[in-house]
């Protein structure tokens, strides 16, 4: 029995704890790339960028709190510096829109042009990232790091295994709950919401029911801003602030959104988790597991894992790929690519 | 025979005329370093440029297929590791054989089992259970490869054959490589074909990153053979002393000193071998470039070439007129590929090193697109034109930034903090110069510098 107990908490706490706040960061990252598709109808490849510039400015107004001695106690200074980068994100879409989207939605361009536009807007945050802050490696995190250490639990519970929760881990989850909720509640039940639904399902039906197409393009600005500044905020708290690290993290977010359903909200947060969990269970060394389980005589030798980490990267790929090849329209219907 | 507008001859002019430029400011081995790598860019530009601008077939995989040619360059040239071979030679055969078998089974299973969800499941079970039987061989003898002097083989070496090949053979992967992507992937809509191809070449490199028996991965392989002399035998060289000797002849004979006029000879060869070895550079790569841009052109205009066109303009009517659109798809997307691959090699064999953890999407993929759609996609002049002028700008954009820099900051003290920190961010202001170009390129001239030219015959 407590052998089987250990072998939980083994699973808990290198799989499901840090698969659910990676997953939730995808989650919001991939919402918000759904977000651009289903409105503005391109595939965004600045988004990864935008998440970046999100997380900088979160960071830049986190120092200036941290030297005005601002914070807020146990809690990340982050949080509070998060609306400061919310704002800026938000005014970066709605400019990045106006000197540079609108013209080609306005051209009725194909999503193939618009996706090269957003190359280059990509290029040009890439850019302005690096000149302002670098790209070196920044750890902004402070306050209470660990909300229960491994120590803690050890000797809390009398179990041979600890269970680490990282106060980042806890944030993110609880952020991205709160945020995923008033996404959801937005989208069905205010007029705003049930507007931009209309526009994505059909436009010229929508345009025709009296819906200003500036005003939804314009509102889903604004939340894609939200969403990303918040997940590139929460990525860099959880993990560490790093300019490249962002430029990467695109394709994981890709393949969340058209693995759940390019167009589809719900499939999007689903798609993130879904990658997560296969990017860390596929590489995870389970001997420590098996060990706990399985009664000594056949213990594994190995480390019983199927892929090195090295691979992280190319699994969320793999993913994508089986996926488009049995379920061409994601797990739950998108529109059909 | 092809004719040039007189526009386009303007652009080679200006093409020719940077170089000149560079060659008399910055000195003439900058100028042609630069050169070699215009040259590289603009086959890979062409490769791109055929998939995408006859055919309309989007190709975000370029970082892969550079890859894969790099690899073709190091598996031609480098020298064959006998001990590698005796240890994991073997293992690494049964391996394969049985991967190979494994795919007869899954194609027999699709071919026989009619009912869908036992297909799936009858699948699985032997994916799953045929690779862990091959990653049992497998893993063993990859060990004992990696084992073998890892600290300068560790791996199974090559063919040993001089390097100029791999150039083909590079093209060969490749085009195997996009046949694979290809038969997965053609058909999605192209953004998302886009976003596919990115993420397959991004496996692509990882494989090559972390598989170290084939490539050594993050411990490189340096040292491959060049296809030119090294400067150092050239230095010893009595044809090339002369050589030298004789272009100089009037400025040498005006020094009198004799030890003093040595001094200066020796630094004029060792100079001139550094040049002549990127000259030699300069003309291999170009032969390979015009030999393609000739039977590019002649595709382009050839029925296939205007097939091609009809099928990016209007699918469904190229499909109405019996032309099979999926294998032509699949054809084109393979023809670029190959290009793409053949560059990759030249890369390689320019650099004379193989580093797996060098191929980034941003540097291998995103700037290419870039000269395709400045230079002009479905011209492949434009598409040359790209290649030169973006790797060019690339380049010259640091001493430019700084240049900029150090006058709008010209009131202000060398000591202050804004000035120091732009001088750092000078080499991220390249991003920015190419973020700006492609959007106002699409914004003001979406078809590219050279436009593709409307043909009426």
């Amino acid at each position: 029995m407590i052998d089987f107990l250990n072998s939980i908490i083994v699973l808990l706490n290198f799989i499901i704890i840090p698969g659910i706040s990676y997953g939730s960061q995808l989650a919001l990252g991939a919402l918000g790339v759904t977000f651009v598709y289903a409105i503005l109808r391109f595939a965004n490849f600045a988004h990864g960028e935008i998440m970046s510039f999100g997380a900088m400015i979160t960071i830049l107004f986190t120092w200036y709190f941290q030297s005005q001695n601002i914070g807020l106690g146990i809690l990340p200074t982050a949080l509070l510096a998060l609306p400061v980068g919310i704002i800026a994100t938000i005014i970066l879409c709605i400019i990045s829109d106006k000197f540079v989207f609108q013209y080609y939605r306005y051209q009725k361009s194909v999503p193939v042009v618009l996706a090269m536009v957003s190359i280059g807007v990509m290029f040009v945050i890439n850019a302005i990232i690096r000149i302002i802050i670098g790209t070196e490696t920044i750890k902004f995190s402070d306050g209470q790091k660990f909300i229960m250490k491994a120590k803690q639990f050890k000797v809390m519970t009398g179990l041979n295994e600890g269970l680490a929760l990282k106060s980042s881990q806890v944030i993110t989850i609880l952020i991205t709950i709160l945020l995923l909720t008033f996404t959801f509640w937005f989208l069905q039940k205010t007029k705003t919401g049930k507007s931009m639904r209309a526009f994505s399902d059909n436009e010229d039906l929508a345009l025709l029911s009296g819906i200003n197409p500036d005003r939804v393009v314009f509102t889903t600005w604004i939340i894609v801003g939200v969403l990303a500044c918040v997940a590139g905020t929460l990525y860099g708290l959880d993990k560490s602030y790093k300019p490249i690290i962002y430029l990467n993290l695109v394709l994981p977010i890709f393949a969340s959104a058209i693995v759940g359903g390019i167009g589809s909200p719900f499939g999007a947060v689903v798609g993130g988790y879904v990658i997560a969990f296969s990017e860390i269970m596929v590489t995870y060394a389970y001997k420590k597991f098996f060990v706990y389980l399985l009664p000594s005589s056949i213990e594994p030798t190995g480390l019983v894992q199927l892929l090195s980490t090295d691979y992280k990267f190319a699994v969320s790929f793999s993913i994508l790929v089986i996926v488009l090849l049995i379920r061409p329209s994601g797990i739950f219907k998108g529109r059909v690519l | 025979m092809m004719k040039f507008e007189r526009y386009e001859w303007v652009a080679i002019t200006i093409m020719i005329s940077l170089f000149i430029f560079v060659g008399f400011i910055q000195g003439w081995s900058v100028s042609l370093v630069i050169l070699n790598m215009c040259i590289i860019s603009a086959i890979m530009t062409m490769g791109v440029n055929i998939s995408w601008g006859y055919a309309g077939v989007i190709n975000f995989g370029v970082m892969g297929f550079l890859a894969m040619g790099g690899l073709a360059a190091v598996l031609v040239s480098y020298p064959p590791i006998a001990e590698s071979w005796q240890v994991g030679g073997r293992g690494l055969g049964i391996s394969f054989a049985l991967l190979f078998v494994l795919v007869i089974a899954v194609m027999y299973i699709n071919k026989t089992v009619i009912q869908k969800r036992n297909r799936y499941i009858l699948n699985s079970l032997i994916i799953f259970f045929g690779i862990l039987i091959i990653r049992h061989f497998y893993l063993n003898a990859t060990h004992n490869i990696e084992d073998v002097n890892p600290a300068i083989a560790g791996f199974l070496g090559g063919l040993g054959l001089p390097i100029i090949f791999s150039w083909i053979v590079g093209g060969l992967f490749a085009a195997g490589v996009a046949f694979v992507i290809g038969k997965v992937a053609l058909g999605l809509r192209s953004d998302y074909l886009a976003i596919v191809t990115l993420g397959i070449s991004e496996i692509v490199v990882s494989v090559l990153k972390h598989e170290e028996w084939l490539s050594r991965g993050v411990k490189n392989v340096i040292g491959l053979k060049r296809p030119v002399p090294y400067e150092i035998d050239l230095q010893n060289a009595d044809w090339f002393i002369n050589l030298v000797t004789y272009l100089n002849s009037s400025k040498l004979n005006n020094i009198i000193d004799v030890s003093d006029r040595q001094q200066v000879l020796n630094n004029l060869i060792i100079d001139g071998s550094g040049i002549f070895v990127k000259l030699s550079y300069a003309i291999l790569f170009l032969i390979v470039m015009l030999i393609i841009f000739y039977f590019a052109n002649k595709a382009q205009l050839s029925p296939w070439g205007r097939m091609m066109r009809a099928i990016r303009d209007n699918e469904t009517a190229a499909n109405a007129m019996g032309k099979d659109v999926v294998k032509q798809h699949l054809i084109i997307f393979v023809i670029g590929a190959a290009i793409v691959g053949v560059a990759g090699a030249m890369l390689v064999t320019l650099d004379g090193l193989f580093t797996p953890s060098g191929y980034r999407p941003l540097r291998f993929t995103f700037i290419i697109w870039i000269m395709v759609i400045v230079g002009g996609s479905g011209n492949n002049l434009g598409a040359i034109f790209g290649g030169f002028v973006i790797w060019f700008s690339w380049i010259e954009a640091a001493p430019l930034t700084t240049f900029i820099i150090n006058q709008l900051t010209i009131g202000l003290e060398p000591t202050n903090a804004l000035k120091l920190h732009l001088l750092d961010s000078v080499p991220y202001f390249r991003y920015l110069f190419m973020g700006l170009i492609l959007l106002l390129i699409l914004r003001y001239r979406p078809k590219g510098i050279i436009p593709e030219k409307v043909r009426h015959s």
